[in-house]
C-alpha cells in the first residue's frame, strides 16, 4: 500500500484573509529530513492545485523539526465573504496529509 | 518583585466553553487570567448590535462568563485581561460593574479605549487585500486598530481587577502583564519577542491542550470531554513553561505545542504585532514533565511604525439550502437534484456553489477516491445583494420535495447577512488610547 503524509506527519490549518497556512510536523523528528525531501513546494502545489490558486511558500523550521506551507489565494476570496462550507479551510490540513509519498 | 508570573488562558474565541476558565481560576494558582474572545470579524458584528442598542456591542457571552468567574476571581485574587469589550468596551464595563453589585462584590474595572478609528476613515484608503479604495467594497460599518501592550499598561498600573479592551493583538493580552510585572522595556525587542511567542502559544486556549488536535488513530487524547485550558509560568528572562490544571482532560506535549506555534503564522521569521516583529525560528521546545512544555529562545526586531486596522463592511447576503438523499443511487439522485437547481437558478446568481456533503463539500472531489457513500446531503449556496434574493436558493431547495428526485428529505434553509473584513495600515501616532476606570 502506498504511504501518505498522514502516516508519518500531522498538520494544523490556519487562515489569514485569503491565505491558508498548513504546518507539517513529523511524529518522529528523525523523519524531518525525509519530509523536506518529499514535501517539496512543487509537489504540494500539484497536490493542492484545486484548492490553492496562488503561490505556495515553504518555510523550514529545523529548530522544531517542522515545515510550514503558506498558501495564497486558497480560501475562496477570504474567510469573511466566502460561501464555501468551510470558509476558514480548517479541514484542509487533512487534504495535505492525503498526499502520497 | 515577582520572579515568575503565572497566566492562564480560559477562552480562545468568542464562543469558547465557560467551565475551563473557572477550573483555571479555582485550581491554577493564577496571577492573571486572559480571555481572548475576538476573531477577525467579531467586532464588525458587534458594531451592528451596538447600532441597534447602544448598551450592547460587547461579547454576547460576557454576562455568563463574568457571573461565573467574578466570585472566583475575587476569592483567589486573580486579575483578568479580556478583549470581550468588542465594539463597546465601556458598555461591557458597565455590565461587569452591574453584575458585581448584584453579587455584592467590590471590584475595579479598567477600560482601554482608542481602537475604534471609524471616525477617521474616509473610504479612500486602499485595502491591503484588494488594492482598491475601501468604499468600493461596500458600506463601511467598523474600523478598529489592533492595539498593543503599551495601550494596556496604564490599565494594569491602575490596579484594576478586570481589564476590558476592544481590539488588541491577541498576544498583547499576555505580553502586557509580563511587562507590567517584570518592568521590561517595551523597546527591548528580544524580550518582547519572547513574550509574544508565549502569547501566541497561549491565545487559542484549548488548541495547545489537545483541542483541534485529537485524532483517535494517530493522535489519541484522553479526557477530551473535560479538556483543560492552559496556564504558563513565565520567568524574568522570558523562559516559559506551559501546563494545565491537574485532573483536567487533554494533553500538552511537543506535538500540540508545535501545531499551535505555527498556527496562522504567515512568516515565521517576521510575526508582526503592534509590540514587536517576532522571530519564531530560534525557539526551542522541550517536554519537561507530563503535560508540561518549556519554551526557550525567540527574539524580535523593533515594532512597526504602523498599526493594522480591520475594516468591516456590508458584503450582501448568502443564501443556502440543504437536502439529503440515502440508499440506492443516492449519488445519482443528489447529482440530478444539483443539476435541476443549477438550471432553475441559472442567471440569478453570479456563482452558484453546489456541494455534495459526504463526498465533495470541504475537499475537492479529486481527493476522495470513488466516493459512493450510503447517504449524501446536497448543499447549494450563492450570494445576493438583498436578503430576498438570497432566499431564492432555500426556496428552490425546499421545492425539491415535490419537484425533484425521489426520496429527498431534511431540508434546511439559511440566509446570512455577510460582514466582510478588509485591512489597512495607519500611523500609530494617529491612534489615541485612554484608560477609564469604573468601580463597584
Amino acid at each position: 500500500m502506498k504511504q501518505k503524509l498522514y502516516d508519518i506527519a500531522h498538520s494544523r490549518a490556519g487562515d489569514k484573509g485569503n491565505t491558508l497556512t498548513l504546518s507539517l510536523i513529523p511524529y518522529d523528528e528523525k523523519d524531518y529530513e525525509r519530509l523536506c525531501q518529499v514535501a517539496t513546494t512543487e509537489r504540494v502545489k500539484a497536490h493542492l492545485n484545486e484548492i490553492v490558486l496562488g503561490e505556495i511558500t515553504r518555510y523550514e523550521l529545523p529548530n522544531i523539526a517542522s515545515l510550514l506551507f503558506v498558501c495564497e489565494q486558497a480560501l475562496a476570496g477570504g474567510v469573511t465573504t466566502s460561501f464555501s462550507m468551510d470558509p476558514h479551510g480548517k479541514t484542509l490540513s487533512y487534504a495535505l496529509l492525503e498526499m502520497e509519498i | 518583585m515577582k520572579q515568575v508570573v503565572r497566566i492562564g488562558c480560559g477562552a480562545g474565541f468568542s464562543g469558547d466553553r465557560l467551565e475551563p476558565a473557572a477550573i483555571l481560576v479555582e485550581g491554577g494558582k493564577l496571577d492573571y487570567l486572559v480571555l481572548e474572545c475576538l476573531a477577525e470579524r467579531t467586532i464588525a458584528l458587534a458594531q451592528k448590535r451596538m447600532a441597534a442598542d447602544p448598551t450592547k456591542g460587547y461579547d454576547p457571552l460576557l454576562e455568563r462568563r463574568m457571573e461565573l468567574l467574578l466570585p472566583l476571581l475575587k476569592k483567589h485574587s486573580v486579575r483578568v485581561l479580556t478583549n470581550m469589550g468588542a465594539a463597546n468596551p465601556l458598555a461591557a464595563a458597565d455590565k461587569v460593574v452591574e453584575i458585581a453589585q448584584r453579587l455584592h462584590l467590590s471590584i475595579k474595572v479598567a477600560v482601554v479605549t482608542g481602537d475604534d478609528v471609524l471616525a477617521t476613515i474616509t473610504g479612500f484608503e486602499k485595502a491591503m487585500e484588494t488594492v482598491k479604495p475601501l468604499s468600493q467594497s461596500g458600506l463601511i460599518i467598523s474600523a478598529n486598530a489592533y492595539l498593543g501592550a503599551d495601550a494596556i499598561l496604564p490599565a494594569l498600573q491602575s490596579g484594576a481587577d478586570i481589564i476590558i479592551t476592544g481590539r488588541v493583538a491577541d498576544p498583547s493580552l499576555v505580553v502586557a502583564p509580563l511587562v507590567h510585572e517584570f518592568g521590561w522595556s517595551l523597546e527591548d525587542a528580544d524580550i518582547i519577542g519572547k513574550a509574544t511567542v508565549v502569547g501566541h502559544l497561549m491565545e487559542c486556549a484549548g488548541q495547545i491542550t489537545g483541542g483541534y488536535f485529537a485524532d483517535p488513530l494517530k493522535k489519541p487524547v484522553d479526557g477530551m470531554a473535560n479538556l483543560g485550558h492552559p496556564f504558563v509560568d513565565v520567568y524574568r528572562d522570558g523562559r516559559a513553561v506551559i501546563s494545565k490544571v491537574e485532573g483536567t482532560g487533554g494533553v500538552i506535549n511537543l506535538a500540540t505545542a508545535k501545531e499551535q506555534l505555527l498556527y496562522e503564522v504567515t512568516n515565521p521569521y517576521e510575526y508582526i504585532t503592534p509590540d514587536v516583529v517576532a522571530d519564531f525560528t530560534t525557539i526551542t521546545l522541550q517536554q519537561v514533565a507530563a503535560n508540561s512544555v518549556a519554551v526557550e529562545g525567540g527574539s524580535g526586531k523593533q515594532k512597526p511604525a504602523t498599526l493594522k486596522v480591520s475594516v468591516g463592511y456590508k458584503a450582501g447576503f448568502i443564501g443556502e439550502g440543504e437536502i439529503s438523499y440515502a440508499g440506492q443511487q443516492a449519488l445519482g439522485r443528489v447529482k440530478l437534484a444539483g443539476a435541476i437547481l443549477q438550471q432553475r437558478l441559472q442567471g440569478l446568481f453570479q456563482d452558484l456553489r453546489i456541494d455534495f456533503i459526504g463526498c465533495s463539500s470541504v475537499h475537492p472531489a479529486s481527493l476522495g477516491q470513488s466516493c459512493q457513500p450510503y447517504e449524501i446531503r446536497l448543499r447549494v449556496a450563492g450570494k445576493s445583494l438583498s436578503a430576498d434574493g438570497a432566499a431564492l436558493i432555500g426556496e428552490e431547495v425546499e421545492a425539491l420535495y415535490t419537484n425533484g428526485p425521489a426520496g429527498g428529505g431534511g431540508v434546511r434553509k439559511y440566509i446570512t447577512d455577510v460582514v466582510g473584513v478588509l485591512s489597512i495600515l495607519i500611523d500609530r501616532t494617529k491612534v489615541n488610547c485612554t484608560t477609564i476606570i469604573k468601580e463597584a
